[in-house]
């Protein structure tokens, strides 16, 4: 580029200036008017101006959709009345009774939700009145949840917004709500702990404490919009979405038709449901406290079992500990000792694969895996013994080294003398 | 056999020039002895080097692994690899005190200004050594280090960049790395050393010992090279020998976990010992000085420290002057204290 051609160019401040302000004139215009807002932000009555000012953060507005396109009437109207003509549409606040069929208007239309998001369900109001909440809706129940119940009105986020009410980490929240008010559950006569519950289980230490996501929250169990109690029948399938193995061993195991002839729920038997607490060793057994002695007795079967089960995971847990104790002090003198420590993983998931085999009761299926466990845990003791067997031939060995290395320095000092002295005397 | 030798090898005229070759005796003799030493720590690196060889697999599927079964499997192979790691951080501490006796007895003086630009020279491929030779076992500490002190090196004006593709062989720390800092270690820095060994043994053998410039060269007593110092140098290399033997097996060197570049990096991570005190410098500079990047500034200076310490022989030249000593000696004395306070620094925090 010549002087000239560089002096008839715009300076690039004055470019990017330019540039700028044309992109905010655009990102204005591209604003649709709305006559809703501009009044409703302005009034007194919170109740009236609250639900223009937490549109800003609604993912409906993120999307271009403004008031009329759930509430009708005319945007562009100069007024209050224009506004809310209903020859224009105007719908107004929606009755309870009516706010599942309002939202569904768009979120049960398959082809208008594409547009939005294609891989959002759209089965949400169909599948809420199966659910307790809009079954009791249908029959005239006033003070149950609807869609704003758990997803907020005006300021709706997005599900994977950690802002949002339904956001995996607020959901027990959200619910708690109205479950958590002994007052409002009164009426439906039904516990109002079950949050309280809940927040000592292990799934709740899963997700708060490691803020695991994936760990279960309410919804989890009872389903979102279809929220119901899962009955005694269908509790080991709800569990057993995530505890699978679990879940298939139990149905091949004799409790199964023991369970369903006393009419007992399978999974929450034994583990309770809200606040299922982090299972432990001690749960099973026939000492105190075990939950097996809850049915069983000294003498029938399920009492040895359950003894059998305990005494040989009780063997594996030992043996593991006593390997890890020779290796780790194998490692702290020193000795190369990972690939032993590594092979004793071996040991610990049979410990664990054990454990889960519990829940056939069958004391052959947990030898199986213990079996092996147990020679595992052996071959790393012995490799625990063999380091530390080296250790100490590679300490004697130095001790020997270095008594002959110190006997050589001592002959060649010894050497240094005898010459020097030689040199001396034929000086 | 030795007249058939002598004939064709001129052996005796090689011993004549040993036999005639004498050592001055002072009080700082024992400096003479540094030399010498790292010298045979440098043979016992090359011998246990060869002897790893014969195991290790550069690769990173296979690096760690081959180390393991070094340490585990092959017949005093833990023997070999500890020795070979203990030997080459005491060769690294005998060169530095080799380095420091011969700045303090001035013995770089002319005419032995070649010497030292040579050890200089043997002091830095010695480093390279050691930072190319700790990646090797493919460990998690090394591969951290590693990609700290490549980076570090990536930070210097313009070749910067660069030179940090070209030592790491791509933009991170890979295979590709380790592989190349294989070929440094085994190949590329053996045949430098060699050549600079040679020139800088050659030089001493040319010049001999000097005699510090305090002590009057004439009224040094002097003793035979052969056999009476090498007698006394023997003597220092079986009691390395021996250290090294209770080092290792003592306090074997540690193999660690194995390196995974998606694992975080090991909190509180460190260089080796001997690059601790720079580490230690870089984290205590501000992030700006004078509108410039402290880290920048920080290995810029190292840089031209490292360009200073070959210049040393060319300063302090002519007649001995009190006052030129003096400021040789402060400088040395602060140098030698800087280094230490920030390596002590380095471990303790």
């Amino acid at each position: 580029m010549n002087r000239e051609e560089h002096n008839t160019s715009f300076p690039a401040p004055v470019l990017v200036a330019a540039l700028m302000v044309l992109a905010l004139f655009t990102f204005a215009s591209a604003q649709k008017k709305s006559s809703c807002i501009d009044c409703h932000v302005k009034l007194d009555d919170p109740r009236l101006s609250n639900p223009a000012k937490l549109f800003d953060n609604d993912v409906h507005r993120s999307r271009g959709l403004s008031c009329n396109d759930c509430h009708g009437g005319d945007p562009n109207a100069d007024t209050s009345e224009a506004a809310k003509d209903p020859s224009k549409g105007y719908l107004g606040k929606p009755r309870t009774a009516d706010i599942p069929a309002y939202c569904g208007k768009c979120h049960s239309d398959a082809n208008l939700m594409k547009k939005f998001n294609p891989s959002l369900r759209v089965d949400q109001e169909s599948e809420y009145y199966t659910s307790v909440h809009g079954k009791l809706l249908k029959s005239g129940e006033q003070k149950v949840a609807t869609c704003i119940s758990c997803h907020t009105v005006h300021g709706i986020r997005a599900v994977s917004d950690p802002l949002s009410s339904v956001y995996p980490l607020n959901v027990a929240d959200t619910c708690a709500k109205c479950h958590g008010n002994a007052d409002y559950m009164r009426a439906f006569k039904i516990p109002s702990d079950q949050v309280i519950k809940f927040r000592t289980s292990v799934h709740a230490k899963a997700l708060y404490d490691k803020q695991d996501l994936s760990a279960p929250t309410c919804n989890d169990c009872h389903g979102n919009h279809g929220a119901t109690p899962p009955g005694i029948a269908s509790v080991a399938n709800v569990c057993g979405q995530c505890h699978a193995r679990q879940a298939d061993l139990f149905q091949t195991s004799p409790h199964k038709a023991a369970f369903d002839q006393q009419g007992l729920a399978e999974c929450v038997t034994c583990h309770s449901n809200h606040d299922i607490a982090t299972p432990t060793d001690q749960m099973i057994g026939t000492q105190q406290g075990a939950l097996c002695v809850n049915c069983h007795t000294d003498g029938d079967k399920g009492f040895a079992a359950a003894a059998h089960m305990r005494t040989r995971i009780d063997q594996l847990i030992a043996s593991i500990d006593k390997s890890n104790e020779i290796l780790s002090v194998a490692e702290r003198k020193g000795m190369e000792v990972s690939k032993p420590k590594f092979d004793l993983k071996g040991a610990t998931d049979a410990l664990t694969h054990a454990r889960v085999l519990i829940h056939s009761s069958s004391n052959i299926e947990v030898d199986k895996v213990v079996g092996p466990g147990l020679n595992v845990a052996g071959k790393g003791y012995q490799a625990g013994l063999d380091a530390l067997a080296e250790l100490s031939f590679r300490r004697k060995g130095l001790a020997v080294s270095l008594i002959f290395i110190l006997f050589l320095a001592l002959l060649v000092y010894l050497k240094i003398r005898q010459l020097e002295t030689r040199q001396s005397i034929s000086k | 056999m030795q007249e058939w030798l002598d004939e064709r090898l001129s052996i005796s005229a090689l011993s004549d020039i040993a036999r005639k070759k004498e050592v001055p005796v002072h009080r700082y003799s024992i400096w003479y002895y540094f030399g010498g030493m790292t010298l045979f720590l440098f043979v016992v690196q090359v011998v246990t080097g060869i002897l790893l060889l014969l195991y290790y697999r550069p690769s990173a599927e296979n690096a760690f692994e081959s180390v393991q079964f070094i340490i585990t499997e092959v017949q005093f192979g833990w023997l070999i690899r500890s020795i070979h790691s203990w030997s080459a951080n005491l060769m690294i501490a005998t060169l530095f005190i080799h380095l420091f006796s011969v700045f303090f007895l001035r013995a770089y003086r002319r005419p032995r200004e070649m010497t030292w630009v040579s050890g200089v020279v043997l002091l830095f491929i010695v480093i390279c050594f050691g930072f190319s030779g700790y990646l090797l076992p493919w460990n998690k500490l090394a591969f951290f280090a590693t990609k700290v002190g490549t980076e570090i090196a990536g930070v210097i004006p313009i070749v910067g960049r660069p030179v940090l593709r070209f030592l790491r062989g791509g933009d991170d720390v890979t295979g590709a790395t380790l592989t190349r800092f294989f070929g440094f270690h085994v190949a590329v820095l053996p045949a430098t050393a060699t050549v600079f060994l040679a020139v800088h043994v050659l030089l001493v053998q040319l010049h001999g010992m000097s005699v510090p410039p305090s002590l009057k060269a004439e009224n040094v007593r002097k003793m035979k090279f052969i056999p009476n110092f090498l007698l006394r140098d023997l003597i220092g290399w079986i009691l390395a020998i021996g250290v090294l033997a209770a080092l290792a097996a003592l306090f074997p060197w540690e193999l660690g976990e194995k390196a995974d570049a998606f694992a975080p990096a090991p909190a509180g991570i460190k260089p080796e010992w001997y690059f601790l005190f720079m580490f230690q410098t870089l984290k205590y500079l501000p992030a700006k000085i004078l509108g410039m990047d402290g880290e920048v500034l920080g290995i810029m200076a190292f840089n031209v420290v490292a360009l200073l310490l070959f210049i040393v022989p060319f300063v302090d030249r002519g007649q001995e002057n009190r006052r030129r000593t003096l400021i040789f000696n402060i400088i040395g004395v602060l140098a030698l204290l800087y280094i230490l306070v920030m390596t002590i620094i380095g471990y303790v925090t």
